[in-house]
């Protein structure tokens, strides 16, 4: 079957999907975005936790029919999406459910992730890294980040955990933070990067 | 080629610099924040097949026949192959013993062995067609423990075994014995006011690294493979691989796809020779990606245990003596069984100083699941029993546990059980000092202003209490590991360092084959390239068997011994870049010749800090690069009657104090807090080697209260190959773990460095196994803790 939807704001087509394929497989084997991970395949561990319409899910536990005409933000999208967010009030796209006023729908399907490009992963004086997110900047900061499997399906959730609530308790962060499984850091430097990024946020920074 | 996700070079520079002793910021890290980073089951290739394997569904059988006609006949299957099909007389592998099947010769050993392979173009096709596969078992009986696996009738499982521990293993399904004999036991026996004894339980732990198993096989135009693959020594697998492929080493060239974290895990092989042959016999690449469920039967898991310790002190709290057996379940295949022996042997009696001491351990040949290296490596066990027995002996001494460790403690210049002298800081009382001196967190928390927020009780959001039943308990452990491999291995690492201009700025260029699994390896080389050669960007190169192996990622060691390759080869370079500087401006300036000269700041300077000149003009364009292999001082053998032996190159500590809450009525443990504090010699980057404690912690607390992977004794069959039931920590279930780092240098090491990153793992289950005690008064002889043991259930 063909499935038609949008990633990262942009329109995406898959063709000779198999019935049985996940979001997650069509994502990472048919449309070159291996960055929301394959953890556990069972909906266990959040490594593939991506933004379905705004909501949070597993890719892997989402079968590919069911986003025909959807909207889905992975990892890959994450900066330009909260860039998008805090231009337009707080929202990237209309369909997350807390738009702030002034975002029509218009504006925020104008949104769309730009290509990715350097593997240096640093940005040199002549070819600027796009931005990072809040989350992501401060998860490098905060040394959340160690083998990194866990890393996208964190942000992601913990993006969207931000959007909700800006200034979240300890409590909150793991709470919200409960179903993505990370195996190398123990969690505490997470918590330091949410705390950080929301920090960040409302300090403006 | 057509392939993506091939790793690239990795260049950090201006914005993250810093050299040791620095927090510098992961190379990698804006990658992997980023999704971009390629980890092994991101590989992809334009007309790649997908490879899958069939697995025993029983422990034990002959296998009477397979037959693979139908899956062969399924549309978009390109190759179905069995024993029958390997390309050499080599089909058996094993990282010390080659007992492994490649694919299963006749015989099934253990639930989940493989079988037979398949290539299709569709995974779900390669699945299919694999259980289209018609395999006849005839099953045999199994063993699953010491009484049945030595019985006078057990089934052999290796016959005819020609390995050099064979000799002296008591039994042919034993795979290894090592006796540590120091003193007269039954001498100071006599002296002892006080006896205690145990017998204690550790479950069988699965590494539960998160990125799967997997990687991609290039078919070559040589007739060779590239192997794009996670694991944690390339080598190692390389000399495994290349004989099973008929192929010379020089025609498997391997690199180091991104590895989703290993503990041990990956240093056994797993799919590499699968997708390797599949991709010889179709002539396209092949990738191959486990899913959770297959990735539990595909790597060894940490050795279950059973311990018995005996201890006995004087009135005045002095150890007399340690009488000590464990016994670790290898399961179907050696993996690294025997050295996971001598470490739990010669680390057995644990951090104390204890003159007498008779000590046996044996891993076992059985038909359950096959066990070898996970982070601890046989100290984890030991540890967990000792420090019960500490706090036994304490007890029934009057004495505070705490005190009580602390006047047995070793320190620098303590004499091993194996005879060896610990020649390093040995800080074992004050790591116990720092963590008791560390603020508790408040009590009954639940009790204070706005109520209970049950996210921080026992049943969390289950919303099981709101206080009433839960009781606190406090508890200390402390544990030994040793840094590196032991037993006389030669432990060497090799790096390659280059040095020259570009862009008009001093680069250095490191590359070695160390697996980067998430442990920072790629940091700490950085800033060493930085500290000894003055520089601000650094390259680091894929890891790859283009050049000379690095040793394993394990035993603590890479920091240690990689890191000490990357520093002498900088060394080295540094040498050369100042024979060149000679050469050219020697003339001008005296100091030349007479000081003593240092890279810094893209400039080299005297000792004195007067700046000779820019490394910019020195080298022009000048290319300086050396490959050197290091190594740590040698180490020797155990004696195999006696124990006794210089084993260890280098012994880590740390300790743990734990807090919990337990809900007495349900069994239901909230861990409050788990304090460390540890001795790494030097923090060569200090925000990683929290990061290394606060991860290894949590995998001791997961062993204490949920990780344990449920073998049917009647079957031999895993129960809960899964995520829904092989339970690790979540956010919820770690609490805060304060880190207190010591820098007490070891001079035999680099920068008087310490590895950091096993310790952790030790004391970490018996501290928290300790406060479930103090709370509830249970004895709890078992670990991982469950509810049933708590309500008097089980």
């Amino acid at each position: 079957m063909r499935v038609t939807f949008r990633v990262n704001g942009r329109r995406q087509e898959a063709d000779d999907v198999w019935e049985g394929e996940s979001l997650l497989y069509v994502l990472r084997e048919r449309l070159g975005l291996p960055g929301s991970k394959n953890a556990c395949e069972q909906g266990e561990c959040g490594s593939c936790t991506v933004r379905l319409d705004g909501v949070p899910v597993c890719a892997c536990l989402v079968a590919a029919g069911q986003v025909e005409g959807r909207d889905v933000v992975t990892v890959e999208g994450l900066a330009d999406y909260a860039k998008q967010r805090s231009a337009g009030g707080g929202c990237a796209t209309a369909a997350c459910g807390t738009s702030g006023p002034g975002t029509s729908l218009d504006a925020a399907r104008q949104w769309e992730s730009r290509p990715t490009d350097s593997a240096t992963g640093e940005g040199t004086a002549t070819s600027p890294r796009a931005t990072l997110s809040p989350i992501q900047q401060a998860f490098i900061d905060a040394g959340a980040v160690q083998c990194g499997f866990c890393t996208p399906g964190l942000l992601v959730a913990a993006d969207e955990m931000l959007e909700r609530n800006p200034n979240p308790s300890d409590a909150d962060i793991r709470e919200a933070l409960s179903g993505n499984l990370c195996r190398c850091t123990g969690y505490e430097k997470i918590l330091d990067a949410v705390r950080l990024a929301a920090a960040r946020q409302s300090e403006g920074v | 080629m057509g392939t993506t996700g091939t790793p690239t070079n990795i260049t950090q520079g201006s914005r993250t610099s810093g050299g040791i002793g620095e927090s510098t910021l992961r190379p990698d890290g804006t990658l992997k924040v980023t999704g971009e980073f390629a980890y092994s089951s991101d590989m992809w290739h334009e007309d790649m097949l997908w490879g899958h394997i069939l697995r025993s569904p029983v422990a034990h059988a002959e296998i009477v026949s397979i037959d693979t006609s139908e899956a062969l006949a399924q549309p978009g299957v390109y190759a179905v192959m069995t024993y029958d099909d390997l390309p050499t007389d080599v089909r058996n592998y094993g990282l010390e013993i080659q007992d492994t099947p490649v694919l299963a010769n006749g015989r099934v050993r253990h639930h989940g062995e493989p079988v037979a392979i398949v290539a299709a173009d569709h995974p779900e096709t390669a699945r299919r067609a694999a259980a289209k596969i018609k395999v006849e078992y005839r099953e045999l009986p199994i063993v699953t423990d010491e009484a049945t696996a030595t019985a006078p009738d057990a089934p052999v499982l290796h016959p005819g075994r020609t390995d050099h521990h064979a000799p002296h293993a008591p039994h042919p399904n034993i795979v290894h014995r090592q006796p540590i004999v120091r003193g007269d036991v039954e001498e100071a026996r006599g002296r002892a006011d006080v006896i205690v004894e145990g017998e204690y339980v550790f479950g069988m732990q699965d590494q539960a690294f998160l990125g799967p198993e997997s990687g991609l096989a290039v078919p070559a135009e040589d007739g060779g493979v590239d192997l794009y693959i996670a694991t944690q020594w390339l080598h190692a697998d390389l000399r495994q691989i290349a004989p099973v492929l008929g192929l010379p080493e020089d025609k498997v060239r391997m690199t180091l796809a991104g590895v989703g974290g290993a503990f041990g895990g990956r240093e056994d092989l797993s799919m590499q020779i699968h997708a390797c042959l599949l991709a010889l016999r179709t002539g396209k690449p092949v990738k191959i990606v486990y899913n959770r469920f297959e990735s539990f039967f595909g790597h060894v898991h940490r050795h279950p245990a059973k311990l018995y310790y005996e201890h006995g002190a004087t009135r005045d709290g002095k150890l007399t003596h340690v009488k000590c057996r464990i016994v670790l379940d290898g399961g179907a295949y050696a993996s690294s069984s025997p050295a996971v022996v001598g470490n739990a042997a010669s680390l057995g009696a644990g951090p104390y100083v204890i003159d007498d001491v008779d000590i046996e351990v044996i891993a076992l040949y059985t038909n359950n699941p096959p066990c070898g290296a996970m982070r601890g490596f046989g100290a984890v066990q030991a540890c967990f029993a000792y420090e019960a027995q500490m706090d036994k002996l304490a007890a029934k001494l009057g004495m505070d546990p705490v005190e009580f460790r602390q006047l047995n403690a070793m320190e620098q210049g303590s004499v091993m059980p194996t005879g060896q002298r610990v020649d390093s800081p040995a800080p074992v009382a004050e790591l116990l000092r720092r963590v008791k001196a560390m603020p508790l967190p408040p009590e009954r928390q639940w009790e204070t202003t706005e109520g209970a927020d049950v996210r921080q009780l026992p049943g969390g959001l289950s919303n099981t209490t709101h206080g009433e039943g839960v009781v606190r308990g406090v508890g200390y452990a402390v544990g030994i590991k040793n840094v590196g491999f032991s037993e006389g291995f030669d432990d060497y690492s090799t790096a390659r360092v280059r040095m020259e201009v570009v862009g008009g700025e001093p680069v250095a260029v490191v590359h070695t084959a160390m697996a980067e699994v998430g442990q920072g390896g790629v940091t700490v080389h950085a800033q060493i390239a930085r500290t000894e050669l003055g520089v601000t960007q650094v390259t680091i190169q894929p890891a790859d068997t283009q050049v000379g192996s690095a040793g394993s990622t394990s035993a603590s060691r890479q920091t240690y011994v990689t890191g000490g390759a990357v520093k002498y080869a900088c060394e080295l370079v540094r040498e050369k870049v100042l024979e060149i500087g000679r050469r050219k401006f020697g003339s001008y300036h005296p100091a030349w010749a007479t000081a003593e000269l240092l890279l810094e700041g893209g400039k080299v300077v005297t000792d004195g800090g007067e700046a000779l000149a820019d490394l910019t003009d020195l080298l022009e364009d000048e290319v300086v690069e050396v490959e050197e292999v290091w190594r740590h001082r040698p180490t020797e053998p155990f004696d195999l009657r006696t124990g006794q032996g210089n084993g260890h190159v280098q012994y880590s500590f740390a300790a743990h104090r734990a807090v919990v809450e337990v809900d007495t009525e349900l069994g239901l443990v909230k861990v409050i807090e788990l304090a460390c504090a540890q001795d790494v010699g030097k923090a060569l980057n200090p925000l990683s080697v929290v990061g290394q404690i606060q991860g290894g912690t949590t995998q001791g607390l997961g062993m204490a209260v949920m990780e344990e992977i449920l073998v049917d004794p009647r079957t031999a069959k895993v129960r809960n190959p899964s995520f829904t039931d092989y339970l690790i920590p979540t956010i919820l279930d770690t609490p805060t773990i304060p880190v207190d780092v010591l820098e007490l240098a070891d001079e035999h090491a680099p920068y008087g460095l310490r590895g950091v990153g096993e310790a952790p793992t030790l004391s970490s289950t018996p501290a928290v196994l300790a406060a479930i005690r103090a709370a509830t008064g249970l004895e709890l002889a078992r670990t991982p803790v469950r509810p049933e043991h708590l309500t008097g259930m089980a």
